[in-house]
């Protein structure tokens, strides 16, 4: 692989910070770290980085393609000046201190030389020995020497145990085979020691393993797979190229069944007794892809509660469960017996309204949960560390970062069971946390990325290569790939077209750079996915190849493309051959652009001082940046002035006036009490923000913002609340037992009701914490007074991971809950019954099927979260967006969680979702992490696309300074008298000007008039030898 | 006119990056179907979208533009060009129906980067409508001819036409509704006729009379006007000199 052209660190033994476990989380970790000064070894055991979101085939809510979406990181990685991966290598020690660690690692034989390697799977083509494929969960073959995966990091194979040669020395063909001499069959582990001031432990999660109890008949039915096998069936990378075929006959499977909580819940020998936390959401993503595949197919769901505790996760769950042949079962299951014939499996199941039911199944999939990482316990003893009672890394209860050795943060799901968001906020977060212990050091042993001189094009006539992107078969299987190449070759201009598997993979994008010298390309269409998330990638492979980034264009055949023209491949095709003229002719006109530098000021504002924003303010303070801590209330402290205890026994209040403490002790904060934002202006690294508090009025200047704005609690209007004041919400029930409240000791009964203004038509998402809230007020209740009756109405429990185990702990002691359906929510009523006033609250039960009356001294209401009042007004002013339930958008559900799309903003805290005291925390530490990747740079890059005026056409008239609300235009005296003038710093390219501007004389770069007109013109070109022009 | 059932119209869409174009994007990623007539272009923001893009697709054949913004008071930049847009759209839309073309073959619409189901929905529903209302120019009973003429004659107009925006219609509305009033009030459009009215019908003239000279009844044949209404109109570009009478051909001529 050409790697000359960028400067990567070389075989030295000194960085920064050494992150372990190389998935969506150690690289994460590994970015912002590298990205925020610091130098980074990302170490992964198995042959490339990627980890199980790799094996993904999409990602819920929104069903992004998990490679699609994660395979730009690995290549960021790979490039990154700052990080170097370390694949197929294990720890075996870590001695020293926080600041100075001496870590042990071997880095296994992989047999292949990665210098000599060029990835070109020769060796894989001739090696006689056809192995179980880990990547596809053995469900198809591969060879003994193989890559990973198409878009393994590296790209270079490795030899497995079955190899002849390292079995007997039978066989030695690919070392023949490879014409660079990059196999070594004698190749040894080999040990290295690495220094490094802090590490990162991301090592994630096994999956449970049904087949060492044989749950469900899983090892001995093969029509009996896991999730993750699943996953992979459905996969267009998969065994079967995305089709859906069952084991044991390789047909499609008509009805197919999916059983929840397979190893989690379980208090059996052998199984976990916490939720893992993200199946039911999996489940359902899976049932809809599966219907997506083929929509004749039969689905039954059989479930426990529903865990829909996420963002949106609730409409997905309702997405799943309104498609036609989808049926949700609640039941335990058992699997009967296999039919010998046909290889179906049958399941046992109950309802109630009709009891015991025998159902036969085509495929079962075992929805299996989260175990810690193979050989945690090990890892641990070499880490020295411990873990928590599940196996599972223990952390600090205030901060789910910090591990119990100083210096050692972890990172993703070696935490416990979570979702990729997670992962990656707590990725960022213990990039912060490392930054706070190393800060003294930051920058010291950074490099600056290299490219290769730009070559002068202007001269030439343009030669346009165009790539078209097969996807996999999300692509190709629509889109005649082979036919839109040919067609792209044959239009004007076009000196090189080709297709490629994956034309983000790393090698593919290595090839475009050599392609653009070899043939002397100056200008780059890629027919592919979207330009928002694949752009940047591909601009750099134009700077790699020595051009000019903005001589590219993509054309989106994906999303816009076979993605939603699926069934018409005829038409997607053409289709295909229009959006590559469009862009092509886009690309002659395309010009070189220069980014310049912007001057980032150092200091933050974060809105809001809660937990969220304390936190963050003080990650960033204890790292030497300014920050202004603005608060709308006269006391810092948010939402959690309201809590007192967690489930798992943190003392908030303690916690908060430590918290408290430390904010005014903190001399680089500037707190702002009673405070309200009148005005706010700028952008990413120049934000100008006024603040008004206690009287004056403050103009800050800042380079990020973070809002922490927090969120409120739900005011019923149901079930008596605000009418009888023996209803309660939970919060205002806790702060009674804080208080020490006698008559709580004294009460015979109390009911509780689980989503209350949560999960309802007007608020269509789950409140998250509400669950947990009540289990927690109930065990203390049970504390104060063991004999009370305490019944809690709840829709499905959502005590989501280690959570579990209190439900199970408010069962035992003998809480009573009660499920009920929302066509039939309870009734309260206020009755006197011998002499004594009583709240009536009449249930349907759906476990017995009948009503329940249930007498209750207290009522408490799980009162939902309700998004702050104040949201709307911000998000003019920070040009962030909300999404449909009020909380705020971020920029990618799953890989920028604490990021908005406008550059330089940034949230964390309940203002994007309801989330529990050391959520939010983790949350917290992720904001400050991505601030620092900004405030760490002196200077950020500005977008070359902005306006520029054309004085000789410019009539003086002002309509561009007029519509230019960013004051980015304005007029200067000439030789020729007045004339617009733009000044670059401040242009933000939109355009608008464009559009106001009579003459034409003011052009937004890169969007010029005569780019736009090409592309209309290609569009609708009725001489198109597409066959048709644009729909025709 | 009702449409061929093989009529496939041809849609162009216009989507601003932040908003819309994403919208779009997890239309895919959701898998939610919907027809291949559009192809889109990307711009950053909606109120990018110069009338002229508008127009020129017309010309070009489109029987339909789309243009997608984000919705009212949540555009990413601080110009919030998407309420520009809804100006160029209804003004654009006037240009249109004053030529004879069906204005809503113009169609301006609000989709977040969450809507990915409106999406599909919205290109669906606009898709149906342009199929039901025919071709462009077929359509509303307008030959190709003329129709170039007519467009060309708009396109022409655009810088003045944004000169009388910038003069006479700069406004800032809160809501769609505003937009649709004011756009469709007494007063408006007696302004727009007033100022630009009969300069479209200039222009239309001289498109005509650039391509070669032309007696009054040719001119009233080809503009499907009165030749009391053309010779009205060529008096006035007689008196600017902007058009000279040949006396032998009993033609008029481009000055």
């Amino acid at each position: 692989m050409d790697t000359e052209a960028f400067d990567k660190p070389g075989s030295g033994d000194f960085a920064d910070v050494l992150v372990l476990g190389g998935g969506i989380s150690g690289i994460q970790a590994a970015l912002d770290l590298a990205n925020s000064g610091f130098r980074v070894y990302l170490v992964e055991r198995s042959p490339t980085i990627g980890g199980k979101m790799a094996q993904l085939d999409k990602t819920f809510p929104t069903n992004d393609c998990s490679m699609c979406i994660e395979s730009p990181k690995f290549i960021e990685c790979d490039r990154h000046p700052n990080i170097e991966i370390l694949t197929y290598t294990e720890l075996d020690d870590v001695a020293g201190e926080a600041g100075d660690f001496t870590v042990t690692l071997t880095k296994k034989a992989r047999y292949i030389d990665e210098s000599k390697c060029t990835g070109c799977t020769t060796c894989v083509e001739y090696c006689p020995v056809t192995v179980p494929d880990p990547f596809n969960q053995n469900l198809s073959g591969n060879k003994a020497v193989h890559i990973y995966f198409s878009q393994a990091v590296p790209l270079v194979p490795y030899i497995d145990d079955n190899c002849l040669y390292l079995q007997d020395k039978k066989c030695s063909i690919c070392v023949g085979v490879c014409s660079n001499q990059a196999i070594d069959l004698h190749q040894k582990p080999q040990q290295v020691k690495l220094q490094v001031g802090a590490i990162v432990l991301s090592p994630g999660y096994e999956v449970f393993d049904p087949a060492r109890r044989g749950d469900y008949g899983y090892g001995a039915y093969p029509n009996v797979v896991t999730s993750l096998d699943f996953e992979r069936l459905l996969c267009s990378t998969g065994p079967h190229e995305g089709e859906i075929l069952r084991p044991s006959d390789k047909r499609h499977p008509r009805k197919i069944a999916w059983i929840h909580c397979v190893g989690s819940r379980q208090v059996t020998p052998g199984g976990n007794g916490y939720c893992s936390a993200v199946c039911c959401s999996y489940i359902q993503k899976q049932v809809i892809l599966a219907k997506d595949h083929d929509a004749d197919i039969e689905a039954v769901i059989f479930h426990n509660d529903i865990r829909s505790y996420g963002k949106d996760f609730e409409r997905f769950y309702q997405r799943a469960a309104n498609l036609s042949g989808v049926r949700f079962v609640r039941s335990y299951v058992t699997v009967g017996r296999e039919i010998p014939d046909s290889h179906n499996v049958t399941i046992r199941y109950s309802t109630t309204d009709r009891g015991v039911q025998e159902e036969e199944f085509d495929l079962v999939v075992l929805g299996v949960g989260l175990n810690p990482p193979r050989g945690a316990r090990q890892l641990a003893d070499k880490l020295g560390i411990e873990l928590e009672e599940h196996g599972f890394c223990k952390t600090n209860p205030a901060n789910p970062i910090e591990t119990t050795r100083p210096g050692v943060f972890v990172s993703g799901a070696f935490r416990g069971p979570l979702d990729i968001p997670e992962s990656v906020m707590t990725a960022s977060g213990a990039s912060a946390l490392s930054g706070q212990l190393l800060a003294y050091r930051r920058g010291k042993l950074a490099r600056q990325r290299v490219y290769p001189p730009e070559r002068d094009v202007s001269g030439e006539e343009p030669r346009v290569g165009v790539f078209v992107c097969h996807c996999g078969a999300n692509i190709g299987r629509v889109v005649n790939v082979p036919e839109v190449v040919r067609y792209a070759a044959g239009l004007e201009n076009v000196a090189h077209a080709e297709e490629g598997l994956f034309i983000c993979s790393t090698d593919a994008a290595q090839q475009i750079a050599n392609t653009i010298r070899d043939k002397k390309l100056n200008r780059v269409v890629v027919a592919a996915c979207t330009p928002r998330t694949h752009e940047p990638l591909f601009r750099d492979t134009l700077r790699e190849g020595g051009i000019n980034q903005y001589f590219f264009d993509m054309a989106n055949i994906r999303e816009h493309c076979s993605w939603v023209h699926a069934k018409q491949k005829e038409e997607a095709t053409c289709k295909a051959k229009d959006l590559v003229r469009m862009s092509v002719a886009r690309t002659r006109h395309l010009e070189p652009l220069q980014e310049f530098d912007l001057p980032v000021h150092k200091a933050t504002l974060v809105v809001g001082g809660g937990v969220a924003g304390m936190t963050a303010a003080l990650s960033l303070a204890g790292q030497g940046f300014e920050v202004h801590l603005v608060e709308k209330e006269t006391e810092l402290g948010g939402m959690a002035r309201r809590l007192h205890y967690t489930l798992e026994g943190l003392d908030v209040q303690a916690y908060l006036r430590e918290l408290v403490a430390r904010v005014y002790r903190q001399q680089l904060i500037h707190v702002y009490h009673g405070a309200r934002i009148t005005d706010a202006s700028g952008y990413v690294g120049n934000f100008i923000t006024t603040v008004e508090s206690e009287g004056r009025r403050t103009r800050i200047h800042h380079g990020a913002t973070i809002l922490a704005t927090g969120a409120g609690e739900y005011r019923p209007t149901e079930y008596l609340y605000g009418q009888d004041q023996r209803v309660l919400t939970q919060l205002e029930l806790e702060e009674r037992i804080a208080a020490g409240d006698q008559s709580l000791a004294g009460l015979r009964s109390l009911v509780m009701i689980q989503c209350v203004g949560s999960r309802t038509p007007e608020r269509n998402y789950c409140s998250r914490i509400c669950c947990s809230q009540a289990l927690k007020n109930a065990l203390k209740l049970k504390e104060l007074n063991p004999g009370l009756e305490l019944c809690i109405l709840f829709r499905d429990m959502r005590s989501y991971g280690f959570r579990e185990d209190y439900y199970r702990l408010a069962a035992e002691r003998e809480v009573k809950f009660v499920r009920w359906e929302p066509e039939q929510a309870p009734q309260v009523e206020a009755v006197t019954e011998e002499g004594r006033e009583l709240l009536r609250v009449s249930v349907f039960d759906a476990v017995l099927g009948q009503r329940l009356a249930l007498d209750a001294e207290l009522l408490v209401l799980s009162a939902g979260v309700v998004p702050a009042a104040d949201s709307q007004e911000l998000t003019h002013q920070f040009k962030v967006p909300l999404n449909p339930d009020g909380f705020f958008q971020e920029a990618h559900v799953k890989l920028r969680p604490v990021d908005f799309a406008a550059e330089g903003v940034f949230l964390c805290g309940i203002n994007h979702y309801p989330k529990h005291v050391t959520e939010t925390v983790g949350q917290a530490y992720g904001a400050a992490g991505r601030a620092l990747t900004l405030l760490t740079h002196d200077t950020i890059t500005a977008s070359g696309a902005v306006c520029v005026v054309k004085e000789d056409l410019c009539i003086s008239c002002g309509a561009c300074i007029s519509a230019c609300t960013y004051g980015a235009i304005e007029f200067r005296d000439t030789d020729r008298g007045r004339k617009a003038m733009v000044n670059p710093v401040l242009c933000k390219g939109d355009g608008l000007c464009n559009a106001k501007c009579p003459t034409n004389a003011i052009v937004l770069k890169h969007f010029t008039n005569e780019e736009v007109f090409a592309q209309i013109d290609a569009c609708l070109a009725p001489d198109a030898e597409s066959g048709a022009a644009a729909g025709g | 006119m009702a449409a061929g059932r093989d009529f496939k119209p041809k849609l162009v869409g216009f989507l601003c990056n932040w908003c819309c174009y994403a919208g779009a994007d997890l239309a895919g990623v959701s898998r939610f179907q919907y027809p291949d007539n559009i192809r889109i272009i990307r711009l950053m923001c909606s109120g990018r979208v110069d009338p002229e893009f508008v127009i020129r697709a017309f010309a070009r054949g489109a029987d339909g533009v789309f243009i997608g913004g984000c919705w009212l008071g949540e555009c990413h930049y601080v110009t919030e060009g998407n309420y520009d847009a809804m100006s160029m759209m209804h003004l654009c839309r006037w240009l249109l129906e004053k030529v004879g073309i069906e204005p809503q073959r113009l169609r301006l619409e609000w989709v977040s980067a969450s809507e990915g189901i409106r999406f599909s929905e919205v290109v669906a529903d606009f898709t149906r409508q342009l199929q039901a209302w025919g071709p462009l120019g077929r359509g509303e009973g307008i030959d190709a001819e003329i129709l170039a003429l007519r467009l060309e004659a708009v396109r022409r107009l655009l810088p003045f036409v944004k000169l009388v925006e910038r003069e006479r219609l700069r406004v800032r509305f809160r809501t769609e509704q505003e937009y649709q009033e004011y756009f469709h009030s007494a007063e408006t459009r007696r302004l727009l006729e007033e100022l630009v009215a009969e300069r479209l019908q200039l222009s239309q003239l001289a498109v005509l009379l650039e391509r070669q000279p032309r007696t009054l009844a040719e001119l009233a044949g080809q503009l499907r006007q009165s030749p009391a209404q053309v010779s009205r109109h060529l008096n006035l570009s007689l008196q600017q000199g902007l058009v000279k009478y040949d006396e032998d051909g009993h033609r008029y001529a481009l000055a």
